[in-house]
């Protein structure tokens, strides 16, 4: 896990999963390819119209008539993924397309869930980093100095360390750490 | 220790656990549903092989509860996908649809199957496992991933958190419930202001409230961002379990000298009736504040909002009044459902006061507390403004992003539904409550 590059989507702070994938799409196996190809299409499409891809708004994270995004990076406010604990919601974004999302701080379910499942990265910034990006800004994520650079502006802000949970993303997923650590 | 590090250093076979410190633990209970447990199934036996067998019979609890009484082909192949695993693997605690076994909501059936035990760890594949920890036991919301990691190995690995804890003094006034204490703590600490960490419920107004208040409590931990909630047990816990299971528990407590990350107290005469505003729990405004908001629906329900204590509790606010509002009741369990055709309030069974006065009388389901597929019972499916017993008004939460809902308690909702209008319950409560 060194360095992540794309274009970066924006989102505001309190990003619930029935806004990443909304229950009513839970419905789809995930073990079916021609099913769960479905969550790359429908993931983030519970934000409110206003509100998905800022400043600007009004840009869908997956355009409806596709199954994979454009964006591989999110940059989102503070408590990213709160509500259900429904792992579909990371899963959804990895089945999109994306490696990694950054925000202040997150719900405690998804970020395990997005660690333990090894489905993409979950980032926590000093602060609040959504004013330093557009949707669509061209980004890099530096995982071996926790940086991320606005390649667009050429602005580079610091990330936390990942801390304890560096093992199981770089062994990734909970039952490779397992398996190293001797647990099944 | 607190109460929680205490428990979980217990189950990881240490004699100490600080808040930070990371351990492999095991696992009581694992308990899962209909849209958890099929991803579930799938990610065990990817891991564990086709033919592997779950740890231990007695700990896999499977309660299908969300999208139950729909036409959705994909819905219910999800319960297929359950029966065929239970009989596979010859599973005792499954609570099948359509049997007279099936329950109903997951949370509220777990204690009343005896599966709430203090000391206990309890992991289940939704957010609002936390409700468990009214029993004093260790009980939190995890993955797919984690719970087949569960399935196959009875471990798992988790972090201790902190603990806040959260004191009432003193007498609850009577026209207050525990969802105004809990509507007040979170618009207080904010969506996330518990992220991360435990979240402990005691003084005396908390310890006189019955075992369905504290899970009230401890159910909506989730939406401030807690991990855990939890209540000491003491003999209300002890009563209520030991009726359900003859299980051998170990009741812990806290240490005197354990260490927490806040405490707040609040002074329980000085509580009144809250709501949170759409589209977020922590939106917080005193009924009075937001009095004579117009509404279009009404919803008593889910597993914080839809047990015996909050039916009676509306069945009071309600018995002799005519309703403005559309207004959905949907018992959590089938054996609350069964409770409302004999439990009377002033000689009339709850079943026929609501019935009489023209509410839509649910099965026993999650239904339109998540939205769920459009056939669903309750759901919003255009622009309602609802008032709803439930826990989450996130937008879209009970349907469509269009709608807009506001969480109050029992009371406030009954009250509301007569009116049309957000209302303070005071107005309508018999006299004795309403002093
Ligand atoms: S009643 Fe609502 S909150 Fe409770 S388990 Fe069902 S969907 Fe979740």
């Amino acid at each position: 896990m060194s360095k992540i590059k794309g274009k970066v989507f924006v989102l505001g702070d309190n990003i619930d999963t029935d806004q990443i994938i909304s229950a009513h799409h839970l419905v789809y196996s995930l073990d079916k390819p021609e099913e769960r190809i479905f969550y790359g299409r429908f993931c983030l499409s519970g934000v409110p119209d206003e509100q998905s891809g800022l400043p600007q708004g009004n840009i869908p994270f997956t355009d409806p008539d596709k199954f994979e995004s454009e964006f591989t990076i999110v940059v989102a406010g503070k408590n990213f993924g709160c509500g259900s604990s429904r792992e579909h919601a990371p899963f959804s974004m990895q089945i999109a397309g994306a490696q990694a999302v950054v925000s202040p701080t997150y719900a405690r379910i998804f970020y395990r869930n997005a660690v333990d499942g090894g489905f993409l990265i979950p980032y926590e910034s000093l602060e609040d980093l959504t004013e330093n990006f557009s949707t669509h800004d061209e980004v890099e994520i530096d995982g071996v100095e926790d940086t991320i650079t606005n390649l667009t502006t050429g602005k580079t802000y610091p990330l936390k360390p990942l801390g304890d949970v560096a093992d199981i993303v770089n062994a990734g997923g909970i039952f490779e750490f397992a398996k190293k650590a001797g647990m099944m | 220790m607190t109460l929680t590090e205490k428990i979980l250093a217990k189950a990881s076979g240490k004699t100490n656990l600080d808040a930070g410190d990371n351990a492999w633990v095991d696992v009581d209970i694992l308990m899962t549903h209909d849209v958890c447990g099929p991803p579930t199934i799938g990610i065990f036996k990817k891991h564990f092989g086709k033919d592997a067998k779950v740890w231990d019979k007695d700990k896999v609890v499977i309660i299908p509860d969300h999208y139950i009484f729909t036409a959705d082909k994909y819905a219910n192949r999800n319960i297929d996908i359950l029966r065929d695993f239970v009989e596979e693997q010859d599973l005792p605690h499954y609570y099948d649809v359509g049997t007279s076994r099936y329950k109903g909501v997951c949370h509220v059936a777990m204690p009343e199957e005896g599966f709430t035990r203090p000391g206990n760890v309890l992991f289940g594949t939704d957010s609002h496992t936390c409700t468990a920890g009214a029993f004093g036991q260790f009980a939190t919301g995890i993955g797919n991933t984690d719970a087949g990691f569960i399935m196959g190995t009875g471990k798992l690995w988790v972090k201790v958190p902190e603990t806040m804890k959260f004191i009432f003094e003193g007498e609850i006034p009577p026209y207050i419930m525990a969802k105004d204490l809990i509507l007040q703590i979170i618009g207080d600490i904010g969506v996330d202001g518990a992220t991360y960490r435990a979240m402990e419920f005691a003084g005396d107004g908390v310890m006189a409230m019955d075992m369905e208040g504290r899970m009230t409590l401890t159910n909506m931990v989730i939406e401030a961002g807690g991990k855990n909630g939890i209540v000491e047990p003491d003999q209300v816990t002890f009563d209520y379990v030991q009726k359900r299971t003859d299980y051998n528990f170990e009741a812990l407590y806290n240490d005197d000298n354990a260490k927490y990350h806040s405490v707040r107290r609040y002074k329980s005469s000085e509580l009144v009736p809250m709501v949170a505003k759409p589209h977020s729990p922590d939106n917080k405004a005193t009924v009075r504040e937001v009095e004579g908001t117009k509404l279009t629906r009404a919803y008593i329900g889910s597993c914080t909002g839809g047990k015996m204590t909050d039916f009676i509790a509306a069945a009071k606010v309600l018995k002799g009044q005519e309703l403005k509002l559309e207004t959905f009741i949907v018992p959590a369990t089938t054996l609350i459902r069964e409770e409302l055709k004999t439990e009377t309030y002033d000689g009339e069974t709850l079943w026929n006061i609501f019935e009489g006065l023209g509410c839509h009388m649910g099965e026993a389901s999650c239904a339109a507390c998540l939205g769920g597929p459009s056939d669903t019972f309750g759901r919003l499916n255009h622009e309602e403004i609802c008032i709803s017993t439930t826990n989450r008004n996130f937008p879209g939460r009970m349907g469509s992003k269009k709608a807009q809902v506001y969480l109050a308690s029992p009371y406030t909702v009954a009250a509301s539904a007569i009116t049309g209008k957000i209302t303070d319950p005071r107005e309508y409560l018999p006299v004795e409550a309403a002093v």
